[in-house]
């Protein structure tokens, strides 16, 4: 069954989300490892769309939706900001970038979660994890 | 003036100061910002300092903790001074060989072997 919370562009009520939805995957019996991914690629996740989707803007709302069973989760974060491109975004692995403090998120979520896709616009982004 | 809020557990061993990181999640950028003043304090106030940091306790890390991580590599270096990183679990060591940060730190399988090597 889907669920979805509504919260600031605040990095406390993100945390709540998170423990929200790893409440329920704890519920449903997932892997540590399932849900590790699960909690690494919602705070890369939730920290990108208050960030730098929603500029922290206490005007603008972060929707976090999620559907679990005990096989799958699949999790849509919307933010409220102008939207960017992923692809433009520089690959931190690349020699260049190695020693630079920041940019890993986005590479984070694809490496750890099933699927990764961001909406044309840029302020949406739905990810899926097999339980397992 | 002690810091309110340590997040850090600090000894010196053989000449080298051993740096134990005291949250199991270091995930928020308030506690990573805290962390950052506290180890910039420990690598600032030593002319080529020795660190090891002590990550048993570390369950989760965020990027942006990854990234706290490359700043107090970086600045050790420029002091001329050597960081290892020891006692890291499986699941944040694959963090590291992800992000090829592997390549960037010197990562020991405990604080033991992390302060031989820099005898």
């Amino acid at each position: 069954m889907a669920e979805e919370l509504v919260i600031s562009s605040d990095l406390k009520a993100a945390r709540k989300a998170e423990r929200t939805v790893l409440s329920k995957l704890a519920q449903l019996g997932y892997t540590p490892s399932a849900t590790f991914a699960v909690r690494l690629a919602l705070e890369e996740g939730l920290n990108n769309a208050v960030n730098h989707g929603n500029g922290c803007s206490a005007d603008k709302t972060v929707t976090i939706s999620f559907d679990a069973d005990s096989k799958r989760v699949a999790i849509t974060i919307i933010d409220q900001g102008e939207g960017f491109d992923p692809a433009a975004v520089p690959d931190p692995r690349d020699d260049e970038n190695l020693e630079k403090p920041s940019g890993r998120g986005i590479m984070l979520m694809r490496a750890y979660m099933d699927e990764v896709h961001f909406n044309d616009k840029g302020n949406q982004v739905h990810m899926v994890k097999h339980n397992r | 003036m002690e810091r309110q809020n340590p997040r850090l557990d600090v000894s010196v061993s053989d000449g080298a100061t051993v740096v134990k990181l005291r949250d199991a999640k270091i995930l928020d950028e308030v506690s990573i910002a805290e962390l950052g003043d506290q180890l910039r304090d420990i690598v600032n106030k030593t002319d080529s300092p020795a660190l090891v940091l002590d990550f048993s306790n570390v369950t989760h890390m965020s990027s942006s903790a990854l990234g706290l991580l490359i700043t107090i590599h970086k600045r050790v270096r420029e002091k001329n001074g050597q960081l290892r990183l020891a006692a890291i679990r499986p699941s944040i060591y694959e963090v590291f060989v992800i992000t090829r940060l592997r390549e960037i730190f010197q990562i020991h399988s405990s604080v033991e072997d992390a302060l031989a090597s820099l005898r």
